[in-house]
């Protein structure tokens, strides 16, 4: 039974990092109409500098921190530099730049920091603590926490701030948005570097977990765009419902069904998606489309 | 009397359409100006090329600045409303959302909330729905709130495209009715685009007439209601 | 010279000029673009799919890989003759395809990418997982083609050709289909499904069929890969496949015929010339030409050439063609369905 709590909070935790990850994507998603392929890489790549950083000797947090700014800064640029031309036309060619941007992002960190892995430490240390007879690490509360806390500060940004309710509105309505001054370019751009430093942060948090190769985000970017999809990809709650299901899900069958060994673990998600969207094809918490001709 | 909005042969079109050929009109300060004409004859694209949402040439000058080849948003921020065909409203943010979106570019928060106050006097059935979903508001509230979203501006000017369409007789008479007393109240500077020749003309104090993207006729607006030629002629009735 | 004669030109030009591939070249490249081939086939059956009938798939590198396998134990552990195993190889994938388009029609959009993801991922995974039956990561060491006795033709030579037989055969079937009236069926779907159904277009019938039918092409290329290669293992059909389909599509053309040819040519030979420039700089070349691709050519391969053409047959654009679009235009939401 302890057992089974700790696979459970474990997987809340797991869950959580997918979680963020995901409501990048949805966010890039509402925003910008696109899954973006290149959302992992991008976090990847953070993770690097915060690694660089650390490694050149800045504390953990300051690192951290700085890399999250820098995230925020480069998702910028990258939609007013690149995703900007392609905005308004084809889908599905601005999918295939962000699949480039992908592949050249991954080679990219490989070039500059080489292609082996290495370790990177957790902010929240490795110590455990016991609550009601069930050991729990510290890093796995700690992760959901700053989860929870993310999602707060969003909420507050999009509910309750004049700009989050212009990125809303760019997000819903360009054109609307444009009449009553919305600047919906501007709007966009914040999205992104919203989104890329979430992904810093999923970055940052799963690395200590496994190791962090240039491959890091490759399995986390499929876990949240199930967790996404699962959600609805229509909220940040959506995400983190999903991610959780997710997290749980793949640990507890990891854990105690054994054909299902390391290699068909990420099925499990896969096929939990696929059984839900079978029953509700928008997602758990998707607005239904209603169809207009 | 100030020049508020002078156009100067403005051609404006989609692709390869050009829907205007040319046309001047202008508006000056505290006047409300009404474009009639037929369906096609290229009135919602007059209200669009000021708003920057076609490709116009011509000459667009708004308080002596030229608005031509400025985007949208800009276009807003300079002071001009613009309740669109659609409506311009967002059906899944709340009315007092879309309400503060209206105000958005203001950076004069207390008088932003005065503001508020007043659309609600106005519009009453408003206030009642505030925090409902903007999509779950019948015709004539929703016109209602597309004007109040573009009074929350405080625009130095309203421009408001077919405000009748879809809206049952009793309800346009309402809206014109309370139009009407903001404008007095206000001084507020309109241009309207309207199908409806009849209230419009009333409400108006000038008139164009539109007739495949020219201008066919211009004048009074109680000169041309009593008309009874012209009337019939360009108006129908 | 009218466009259209231009156009027939073209085509006839790239048949003539892939007739002569085999002696111009020697066994590696004569090899290299046998694969391209095997690729085409495939892309052309995603383009179906994704171009002309507006569906999404991330994971037509499974129905790829079953079709490879499918030919390769059969041809091992069959003893079948391989040609048997081609159009074996396309009904197998077809009915896999089948069985997941039937389900999948719920699915628009982003779900069904996702789901179709999920496919392509898991594909490998239970490869490795039969190794009984597959080889699992070992892979599979398949006997190629050679050829008969009575040909003047080396081995490589004859497997391009027969290759580029069956891509032809396959290429012509989905040309003249996309022109009846199921292909416009097809395309109905694309632009509208709710018109299209008002038309009478059964919309779940047509769905299916062309995902199966994508899918059987698919197949079909996964066998010729294998004859090309010689060679199957898990490796080689990995998320990157797909999505290296779906690059493809984009690059040569989206709802044309003869962008998978330069979609293929794309994908087998630019990785490679990135790796020529700079190997440790591969991907970065490989996707900033992508990306530059995109850029410089959104209509892909086929959308410059027509561009080309139009300019030389100095006919001026078709009002139809031209007109019609707003100067702002509306922003996109195509493939993934979100909010409209």
């Amino acid at each position: 039974m302890e057992r089974f709590i700790q696979v459970i909070v474990d997987g809340v935790a797991t869950g959580s990092i997918y979680a963020a990850l995901a409501i990048a994507l949805v966010l890039i998603f509402r925003s910008t109409g696109i899954v973006n392929f290149a959302q992992g890489e991008m976090a990847m790549f953070s993770t690097f500098i915060a690694w660089g950083l650390y490694a050149g000797g800045v504390p953990l947090g300051l690192a951290i921190l700085t890399t999250l700014v820098l995230s925020f800064i480069a998702g910028m640029v990258i939609e007013r530099g690149l995703i900007r031309h392609f905005e308004g036309g084809e889908t599905l060619t601005l999918v295939i730049v962000t699949l480039g941007l992908f592949i050249l992002l991954n080679s990219l960190a490989g070039w500059i920091w080489g292609f082996g892995n290495r370790s990177f430490p957790s902010l929240f240390g490795d110590s455990t603590f016991t609550l009601g007879g069930v050991r729990l690490t510290v890093e796995s509360v700690g992760i959901v926490a700053v989860l929870l806390g993310v999602v707060g500060v969003l909420f507050l940004l999009f509910q309750r701030t004049k700009i989050g309710l212009a990125m809303r509105a760019a997000a819903l309505n360009p054109e609307s948005s444009g009449l009553v001054g919305v600047r919906v370019g501007r709007m966009l751009m914040l999205g992104w570097g919203l989104a890329a430093a979430l992904g810093a942060l999923a970055g940052v948090l799963v690395a200590p977990r496994l190791f962090l190769d240039v491959n890091l985000m490759g399995s986390v970017l499929i876990y949240a765009f199930a967790a996404a999809a699962l959600g609805g990809f229509d909220s940040a709650i959506g995400a983190v419902v999903g991610g959780w299901v997710i997290g749980i899900s793949e640990n507890l069958a990891g854990t105690y069904v054994d054909f299902i060994g390391a290699d068909l673990k990420i099925l499990v998600p896969l096929a939990i998606i696929f059984v839900v969207l079978l029953v509700r094809p928008s997602g758990l918490f998707g607005t239904r489309e209603v169809a207009r001709v | 009397m100030t020049r508020l909005l002078e156009v100067e042969g403005l051609r404006a079109g989609y692709g390869q359409v050009e829907v205007l050929e040319g046309i001047d009109f202008a508006v000056d300060g505290g006047q409300k100006v009404v474009i009639l004409g037929p369906n096609g004859a290229g009135k919602t694209t007059t209200l669009r090329a000021l708003s920057g949402m076609v490709h116009t040439n011509g000459r667009i000058a708004f308080d002596g600045r030229s608005l031509a080849g400025m985007r949208t948003a800009e276009i807003a921020r300079r002071g001009v409303a613009h309740v669109p065909e659609g409506r311009g409203t967002f059906p899944e943010l709340t009315v007092q959302e879309n309400l503060r979106l209206g105000a958005y570019v203001r950076r004069d928060g207390a008088a932003v909330k005065e503001d508020l106050r007043r659309c609600y006097g106005w519009f009453p059935r408003l206030e009642e729905r505030q925090s409902q979903p903007a999509g779950s508001l019948s015709g004539g509230e929703l016109q209602m709130l597309a004007m109040a979203r573009a009074l929350m501006l405080r625009p130095r000017l309203l421009m408001l495209d077919e405000p009748s369409l879809g809206l049952a007789p009793i309800v346009t008479r309402q809206l014109f009715r309370v139009l009407g007393e903001i404008c007095d109240e206000q001084g507020m500077t309109v241009l309207l685009v309207e199908q409806n020749a009849g209230l419009a003309l009333d409400f108006a104090d000038r008139a164009y007439v539109l007739e495949s993207g020219r201008i066919a006729l211009s004048g009074e607006a109680q000169e041309i209601k009593d008309n009874d030629a012209v009337r019939r002629a360009y108006l129908g009735f | 010279m009218s466009e259209r004669t231009l156009r027939v030109v073209g085509v006839w030009a790239l048949v003539v000029l892939a007739l002569l591939v085999p002696f111009l070249f020697g066994p590696y490249r004569v090899g290299e673009f046998t694969l391209v081939l095997a690729y085409a086939v495939a892309v052309l059956g995603l383009n179906l799919l994704v171009g002309y009938n507006g569906q999404i798939s991330l994971g037509h590198g499974a129905f790829f890989a079953l079709g490879a396998y499918t030919a390769a134990l059969l041809i091992e552990k069959g003893g079948l003759p391989y040609l048997l195993t081609l159009p074996i190889a396309g009904v197998v994938a077809f009915a896999a395809g089948f069985l997941f388009g039937v389900p999948a029609l719920r699915l628009r959009g982003l779900y069904l990418a996702l789901v179709t993801l999920g496919l392509a991922i898991a594909f490998p995974q239970l490869i490795k997982r039969f190794d009984g039956l597959t080889e699992g990561t070992q892979g599979l060491t398949v006997e190629q083609p050679t050829a008969p006795s009575w040909l003047p033709l080396a081995d490589d030579q004859f497997l391009y050709l027969l290759t580029l037989l069956i891509a032809a055969i396959m290429f012509v079937a989905a040309w003249s289909l996309m022109r009846s009236q199921v292909g416009r069926a097809v395309q109905a779907v694309r632009d509208g499904e709710i018109p299209a159904s008002t038309l009478g277009i059964d919309l779940a019938r047509t769905k299916t069929r062309v995902f199966a039918l994508s899918a059987g092409y698919a197949g079909v290329a996964g066998a010729l890969y294998v004859l090309a290669i010689g060679f199957v293992a898990p490796e080689a059909f990995t998320v990157t496949v797909s999505l290296a389909f779906l690059a493809a599509i984009v690059v040569g053309g989206l709802a044309t015929i003869v962008g998978a040819v330069f979609g293929a040519l794309f994908i087998e030979f630019v990785p490679d010339y990135a790796s020529d420039v700079n190997d440790a700089l591969t991907g970065v070349v490989y996707g900033g030409v992508l990306i530059l691709f995109m850029y410089l050519l959104p209509d892909g391969a086929v959308g410059l050439l027509r561009r080309i053409g139009r300019l030389v047959a100095r006919r001026p654009a078709a009002p139809a063609e031209a007109g019609r679009r707003p100067a702002v235009a509306p922003r996109g939401r195509g493939l993934p369905a979100g909010k409209a």
